[in-house]
């Protein structure tokens, strides 16, 4: 019988890029050479529609995918409407609309 | 010409403007305190933007140069006013009687040691810009081997853009840097997985932006932005950062076989000791300080006095190569002025 | 790693420390913590090498933990000091010996800040002269104790009867040191070696012929915290950093461990029990902890004290594997005798942790 010390080992926040499994960002990149192009300017952020009422942004799901944190990706990706309002702003030119495709097909497929 | 230009320092500025005034008609001499031309631009391997090899526009300078005077493993012993020359004193006790000065000292490659928590000179595989473009120079390095080289990281602004390093300045040319070397090792190691972490990126000038769009799709740099604050060994003798990742806003680590930290420009002690001798004045950031710092950066406030290249703070070569050709034309104008107010 | 490196930066904090006269205050907790640790520094000090070390019985706490968990302003910590200070006067000394890291950081911090804002520091002597009569002169020169062990460490290895060696393999022990935060995190000028790659505790191991550790969390605070332990529902994070130093000094199997902060050694100890206990999972050989010492129960120990008149017998992880490493002998059926072979009573053993 476990001791109840009444707290707990916390787990840590930090991001271990020693274990972090590029496996399907490098499937994603590789269908979408552009995901390495974002400089995380934040436009998309800014002018995304679903954004004023959800935490999402293009930007910040490209750097989720590729610190490890997947599941905090495609929790925010459920709220793209794909108007495309972010392939307007970007100032490099991604074609926005096709990466959070590209993205739901390699990262869900991947989750089932 | 009967007159006497000193040119101080026999790095790329003092060396272009000595071949510059040499096609002006000058016979210019040069002070270096080491046995060698050329300074930092000897001990580097290419330059951005175009990876050309150092040694190709060192030679081209040194061509330049030919015939020039240079007095080598000389330091100036005293330089003051005598009515409108500055007589000169070295080291190995010669005097000079010079008519200008121009101010070409350089600058100093920050030691990379003062940021103890990076563990430069004591961890085996930390390394510094320095010691990579010699690697690539050399060819090897005794502190790392070549064959476990899989996970390499860039810090950017080692001692730079940090007070407690005593230098607040940018040292302006290490993010390209960064960028050149990083592609040049990815190149050298296809396998490897790169990080720079930075706090900017400072990639200002022409060509600059392109090199980081290659360095990102290209060769598959990955940048976090986020400054390293330190740096350990772990018990297989690698190096394990702490940074954090500001765009998640979580703390990171990482293990790498190779940390290379961008050590920036600091001001030359000698330029300070050649300031107390002419009472130049000196600006906050420790570098000297010119007559103004838009159209004349390479003018003091001192007749006589010229500066060109990184005296006055960080610049690139082509900046610097650029002084060096307004300094000299400067010179050779004021020297003209004197003549005329003689007549 | 390049030695070298080290101790380059090594000669860069050279602290002088005074060979003699020193006036001696305490901890609050230590004596609660490690019994003979203080005796045993006074021990040393006096008996051992005859120095002039003296202690007022007068003296309290600092007022440093109580700071520390927002629970006194700082005036009032600095009065404390103030009051200290003149007790140290009064006595006729002028260097100035903490025991306790809190304290040394504290002292350090008050110096520190009456340096910059002298108006403040004479509000406080006017409120000291209000609240006790009493009127000070500050150190000439502060120093944490374990600032003189490593002052004195060549005098004690000289007099060893052990040395910090494995007697069945001729091995150096390895050893890691951990230092206590406020020690020279704040002021990396007034720790001997500074604040990235302290000397204090590693010029004792290795005058006292052990091999020390530098792994990746060396720097990490032990995660006692003040606040963070003190209210039971933040004790996870506390337990946390401490987990995160372990795991990270596993690799190395560290044979013992040495600190210089009253907190750190208990929750080194202490937090080994509770893991054990939540994970299942112990760092020593055999099912036993990494044992964790203070600087003062070390020179003990190298000096040839019985580890029992040591104290040692209070702490969770049980020290008899290093004592056998390093074969100091002991007495199994009186580990548990007080002063006159009073009977301590045997506790109650852990389920997972091995002990003795």
């Amino acid at each position: 019988m476990a001791i109840d010390f009444g707290f707990k080992l916390s787990p840590s926040s930090a991001i271990n890029l020693d274990r972090l499994d590029t496996e399907a960002f490098n499937r994603l990149a590789e269908l979408e050479p552009d995901v390495r192009k974002c400089i995380s300017c934040g436009s998309c952020t800014a002018t995304c529609t679903a954004g004023k009422f959800y935490d999402i942004g293009l930007r910040k799901i490209l750097i989720y995918l590729q610190r490890g944190m997947e599941k905090e990706a495609i929790e925010m990706l459920e709220h793209c409407m794909l108007c495309g309002k972010c392939s307007m702003v970007c100032p490099r030119g991604l074609n926005t609309r096709h990466i959070v495709l590209s993205i739901s097909s390699i990262y869900k497929k991947t989750e089932q | 010409m009967n007159k006497n230009i000193v040119i101080i320092g026999g790095g790329p500025a003092g060396m272009e403007a000595a071949s510059q005034l040499i096609s002006l008609g000058y016979s210019p001499i040069i002070i270096e305190k080491t046995s060698s031309l050329g300074g930092h631009l000897a001990r580097w391997d290419r330059l951005f933007p175009d990876r050309e090899p150092a040694k190709d526009l060192l030679n081209e300078l040194l061509v330049k140069l030919n015939g020039a005077n240079v007095f080598y493993d000389s330091d100036i012993v005293s330089l003051n006013r005598l009515n409108d020359s500055y007589n000169v004193i070295l080291s190995n006790g010669i005097s000079i009687l010079a008519q200008a000065v121009l101010i070409a000292t350089g600058f100093n490659l920050f030691d990379a040691r003062k940021k103890e928590e990076y563990g430069y000179g004591i961890y085996d595989k930390v390394i510094t810009n320095a010691d990579l473009e010699s690697y690539f120079k050399d060819g090897f390095d005794e502190r790392f081997n070549e064959s476990e080289i899989k996970r390499i990281g860039f810090v950017h602004c080692v001692g730079s853009r940090d007070e407690k390093a005593c230098n607040r300045q940018c040292s302006k040319v290490c993010c390209i840097t960064a960028l050149k070397q990083a592609i040049e090792l990815k190149e050298k190691f296809p396998d490897s997985i790169i990080y720079c972490f930075y706090m900017d990126l400072r990639l200002f000038g022409r060509k600059y932006e392109d090199i980081y769009l290659s360095a990102q799709k290209d060769f598959g740099i990955r940048f976090i932005r986020g400054r390293v604050s330190e740096a350990s060994e772990d018990i297989d003798g690698n190096v394990v950062i702490k940074a954090e990742d500001t765009l998640t806003g979580k703390p990171l680590k990482v293990t790498l076989d190779l940390l290379v930290l961008m050590a920036g420009m600091s001001a030359n002690p000698a330029a300070n000791k050649l300031a107390g001798m002419l009472s130049l004045a000196i600006d906050s950031d420790g570098f000297l300080q010119s007559y103004d710092n838009v159209a004349h950066i390479h003018r003091s406030r001192k007749k006589g006095i010229f500066y060109a290249g990184t005296c006055t703070g960080p610049k690139t070569l082509p900046e610097t190569l650029s002084e060096a050709r307004s300094a000299a034309l400067d010179i050779h104008n004021y020297l003209k002025e004197q003549d005329s107010h003689g007549d | 790693m390049i030695y070298q490196g080290k101790q380059k930066i090594w000669s860069d904090y050279n602290k002088e420390i005074p060979d003699d006269h020193w006036y001696y205050v305490r901890s609050c907790i230590r004596q609660n913590f490690f019994p003979a640790s203080e005796r045993m520094m006074v021990e040393i000090c006096k008996n051992v090498l005859k120095k002039d070390f003296y202690e007022n019985p007068n003296h309290t706490t600092c007022g440093g933990i109580a700071y520390h968990c927002d629970t006194l302003p700082q005036e009032t910590a600095m009065t404390i000091v103030a009051r200290q200070f003149a007790l140290m006067t009064e006595s006729g000394y002028e260097n100035y010996a903490a025991s306790c890291i809190t304290s040394f950081g504290n002292y350090c911090e008050v110096l520190e800040t009456w340096r910059e804002f002298p108006e403040l520091e004479a509000k406080i002597r006017e409120l000291l002269w209000k609240a006790c009569r009493r009127e000070f002169k500050k150190p000439k020169y502060l120093c944490h104790t374990s600032d003189l062990i490593f002052k004195y460490r060549n005098e004690i290895a000289a007099r060893a009867k052990y040395k910090l060696v494995n007697r069945h393999t001729g091995e150096p022990l390895r050893v890691v040191e951990h230092i206590g935060c406020h020690y020279s995190k704040m002021f990396p000028s007034k720790g001997v070696g500074g604040a990235e790659y302290p000397y204090v505790l590693v010029g004792m191991i290795e005058s006292w012929g052990g091999n020390v550790i530098d792994y990746p969390e060396r720097r990490h605070c032990c995660g006692y915290g003040f606040r963070q332990y003190h209210v039971r529902a933040n004790r996870g994070y506390s337990l946390s950093n401490t987990h995160k130093k372990f795991e990270s000094m596993e690799p190395y199997k560290p044979d013992m461990i040495i600190t210089n902060c009253p907190g750190c050694p208990y929750f080194l100890d202490r937090w080994q029990y509770v893991i054990s206990e939540m994970t299942g999972k112990t760092y020593g050989e055999n099912g036993y902890g990494i044992p964790v010492f203070t600087y003062e129960e070390v020179a003990g120990l190298v000096l040839g004290y019985d580890p029992w008149d040591l104290g040692l017998q209070l702490h969770q992880t049980a020290v008899e594997p290093l004592l056998d490493k390093i074969g100091i002998p002991y007495d199994p059926k009186k580990k548990y005798l007080g002063l006159n072979e009073k009977d301590l009573k045997r506790p109650e053993l852990p389920g997972t942790l091995r002990c003795c």
